[in-house]
């Protein structure tokens, strides 16, 4: 009979081995998954760029044109036609692997592929061959940080509205699934398929030629307006057309996508029971509804900030919006790895966070999700 | 099957995309026999020798049916084919006076951008002459020009100084065409009267007009004279063979895949996981924008890397858990039991069962690729050869045709594949709920 009843030292014990394996299970899986993610973004940013100089193709390309300019730069100089032949032969080659030597082409490809990995993931990024931010900068660090605001405004704005948006919409249709509102965005979500910018082509032709009311592209007039105000409503007026494209083209599936996610849960028995019960509408949405569906909104949140730093490149381009997106698109059309390989390193680490982060998030607002159990 | 497309002919949307999708695929047919490949790249690709019979930046002629102001509609004629009729008559000692009479029904409130003729002429050692004359409906008689012929002339009236300075203006074709008196055009039959005069008994003369208005065609012309229609029909059969292939590729490829992994499981499922999250980390867009830039823009590189890029995503690892499932089903059991080898179970029992799941998403990922060659065109990395609709976008683009008011000119490409996307999305999506028996009461 004594032995039934458990001592109190007896029940501690139990408990702190409990507790014991809790923390060996979560630690075990934090060095477990923090290393493949690690891994995986080596690998990841290696590859970008072994494609960002073609395995070598793209030094043959920077090599030849380096060539191609310091030799017809000497050739045109009239102060180097005097020399003789064998001096500015001499001349041009001293300048080619002077420039090479800046390009870092000197360098064996495998040596500077390492090189350019290992400086990415210390985040140490560098400075661009080609390109300078517009206060001057070779450095890569302050040309991306020049373009941020520009994307996040852009990109910020328009996602967040249609995050809120979609999910209220989204509600308020599947509390009322069927009626005309429903049907009409059933019907509305193929227009999905068709990008932003294709919509922000549409949206120039009529507000800015046809209507001519905004502006065709860019951020601010030129000349921009002095006063904060003035600036902030010219920024405003500059940001309509790219928003909208942007909101446009994933309203309506978005909305689609969360309505049908709500009604499968709505569905559940133990909906069906708070109804029978009696519970306000509001109760059941917030308490029953939104509650289970929270880790997948959680994680469409997260993406959705990860996306924020990609910007959105042709949308960029069509608005003539000086954004990373249309950064990173021109940095490709002039070689520039150090750029390329620096975004690159920065959404990698981002998205790996994201994915690190939201394991631990999903067992906070998730009581059946354990870290570290299959 | 037979149900899953009577269900599926229960929606107006489905009837519709499926519409849209033959349609394409009939345009698609005729565009490649109505102009081989061969003709519509040397079309597409042809200069001011192919194109010269065409105004640029022309609007396409129905855009009159719209206007109450008529613009100028585009033609050549020639008298080698007979749409210019030529009179030979001879003379004495081997000459031979020719008349071309060409009659001008003008109908238009808007002056012609420019008349050429191009002439050309065989002789021995005495070169032929030639005069022409413009006949107003009004009666009056406008000489036009006098020459001797080369073997070949090419006359603009809009560059003849010689004209300006007759007609006392620097614009040829307002004074040619507007009533003295109003200054308005002056609208009805005009008439062109080239004579022309050889010497010797072999010499003959030949004349093209080629008559330039604002408008031409069904699809108008772009920068370089090219006819629209060309590169709007050559882009359905290549923006369906690029939407059809890089999404049955990549479906396929996908399914194969992770049918593969789950079954052999251990390392290469491992495997198979961890390419997938390093292709995450990988900028798709940026990717293909450097294969472009870098190596090659022609449209079968950027359709295979799309695809290899595509295989390895968020799709593979929804694959993976219905195949988790398919594989302890009884039916592989009894399939192992009787010795079926692991590729016959993974093609001949594991796939087939996905494929009600496969055509939805085949059809629904179409767009999605189809737009993705034209993003890419818009950005300047379209396939250098072939005629695409995003290519078209491009060009209007470089050429500012927003800002100029050329609307035609981007409406056309963006109206076709704004159809093209959302017929096949339409259809997609209604093919999702026939057999997808989750959405069904959704």
């Amino acid at each position: 009979m004594a032995v039934v009843a458990q001592t109190p030292s007896q029940a501690s014990g139990a408990k702190t081995s409990l507790r014991n394996s809790t923390f060996l299970r979560v630690s075990r899986y934090v060095v477990v998954r923090l290393l493949t993610l690690f891994v995986t973004v080596v690998v990841g940013v290696y590859l970008t760029i072994m494609i960002a100089n073609m395995g070598g193709y793209v030094d043959q390309i920077m090599r030849n044109e380096v060539r191609d300019t310091i030799t017809q730069r000497i050739a045109l100089n009239p102060a180097m036609q005097k020399l003789d032949p064998a001096v500015r032969k001499q001349l041009i080659e001293d300048t080619i692997a002077q420039e090479e030597k800046r390009l870092g082409l000197n360098v064996p490809l495998v040596v500077r592929n390492v090189r350019y990995l290992s400086n990415a993931l210390t985040l140490n990024l560098g400075r661009a061959i080609n390109m300078t931010s517009d206060a001057g900068s070779k450095q890569v660090r302050l040309i991306i940080l020049e373009r941020l605001p520009a994307t996040l405004l852009l990109m910020g704005s328009s996602q967040l509205f249609l995050f809120f948006a979609s999910i209220f919409l989204a509600l308020g249709l599947s509390r009322r699934y069927g009626n005309f509102w429903d049907k009409l965005v059933v019907a509305l979500s193929p227009t999905s398929a068709v990008p932003p910018w294709f919509y922000g082509i549409f949206l120039i032709l009529i507000f800015a030629a046809i209507f001519q009311i905004l502006p065709f592209g860019g951020m601010v007039d030129s000349p921009p307006p002095t006063g904060t105000l003035a600036y902030s409503l010219n920024l405003l007026k500059h940001l309509i057309l790219p928003a909208s494209s942007l909101i446009i083209s994933s309203f309506f599936l978005s909305i689609y996508n969360y309505r049908t996610f709500f009604l499968i849960y709505s569905s559940e028995d133990y909906v069906e029971m708070a109804k029978a019960k009696g519970l306000p509408a509001r109760d059941i949405e917030s308490r029953y509804i939104l509650r289970p569906t929270l880790p997948n909104i959680i994680t469409n949140f997260a993406l959705l900030i990860i996306t924020l730093w990609t910007g959105a490149t042709i949308t960029e381009t069509v608005f003539l919006w000086p954004g990373l997106g249309r950064t990173l698109y021109r940095a490709i059309g002039l070689y520039d790895i150090p750029i390329i390989v620096g975004s690159t390193i920065i959404y990698a680490y981002l998205l790996a966070m994201t994915v690190f982060l939201l394991d631990f998030v999903y067992a906070l607002v998730d009581p059946r999700v354990k870290i570290g159990e299959n | 099957m037979k149900s899953s497309l009577q269900n599926l002919l229960k929606y107006p949307s489905a009837v519709l995309g499926m519409l849209v999708v033959l349609l394409l695929v009939a345009t698609a047919i005729f565009a490649m026999i109505k102009i081989p490949y061969a003709e519509a790249i040397r079309l597409w690709r042809g200069g001011e020798d192919v194109w010269y019979q065409n105004p640029k930046f022309a609007p396409p002629a129905w855009i009159n049916n719209f206007s109450s102001k008529k613009y100028a509609e585009s033609f050549s004629v020639r008298t080698t084919d007979g749409s210019l009729e030529k009179t030979v008559t001879p003379g004495k000692e081997g000459t031979a006076s020719i008349s071309i009479n060409y009659p001008l029904d003008f109908q238009y409130d808007y002056y012609p951008q420019e008349m050429i003729l191009y002439v050309t002429s065989k002789y021995q050692t005495k070169q032929p002459f030639l005069s022409a004359e413009l006949l107003t409906p009004d009666g009056r008689k406008i000489r036009i020009t006098n020459a001797s012929l080369g073997e070949k002339l090419t006359y603009r009236f809009s560059q003849d100084q010689k004209l300006m300075t007759r007609l006392r203006t620097e614009d040829v074709f307002p004074a040619l065409f507007s009533d003295p008196k109003t200054g308005q055009p002056l609208k009805g039959q005009y008439q062109l009267q080239i004579s022309g005069t050889t010497f010797e008994p072999d010499s003959d003369i030949d004349v093209e007009f080629v008559f330039h208005g604002q408008v031409y065609g069904l699809a108008g012309t772009d920068q370089s004279r090219r006819d629209l229609v060309v590169p709007l029909l050559w882009g359905a059969p290549v923006a369906l063979a690029f939407g059809l292939i890089a999404s049955l590729g990549t479906l396929v490829l996908t399914m194969v895949i992770a049918a593969i992994g789950t079954w052999y499981g251990g390392w290469l499922d491992e495997l198979i996981q961890r390419i997938t999250e390093v292709n995450l980390v990988l900028p798709f867009l940026s990717i293909l924008i450097m294969i472009g830039t870098f190596y090659s823009r022609s449209i079968w590189v950027i359709l295979g890397a799309t695809i290899l890029l595509s295989i390895f995503t968020g799709a593979i690892k929804g694959y993976r858990s219905i195949f988790m499932q398919v594989k302890e089903s009884m039916y592989i059991e009894a399939a192992q039991a009787y010795g079926a080898s692991s590729p016959r179970i993974i093609f001949f029992y594991l796939i087939p069962r996905m494929i009600p799941l496969l055509i939805p998403g085949l059809v629904s990922s179409v767009p999605a690729f189809v737009f993705l060659e034209a993003s890419l065109a818009v950005l300047g990395l379209g396939d250098p050869v072939l005629p695409t609709w995003g290519k078209i976008i491009q060009d209007a683009q470089a050429n500012g045709a927003l800002y100029r008011g050329y609307y035609y000119w981007i409406l056309e490409p963006a109206v076709l594949l704004m159809i093209t996307g959302l017929g096949f999305a339409m259809l997609g999506f209604a093919l999702d709920r026939v057999f997808n028996p989750r959405l069904r009461d959704v």
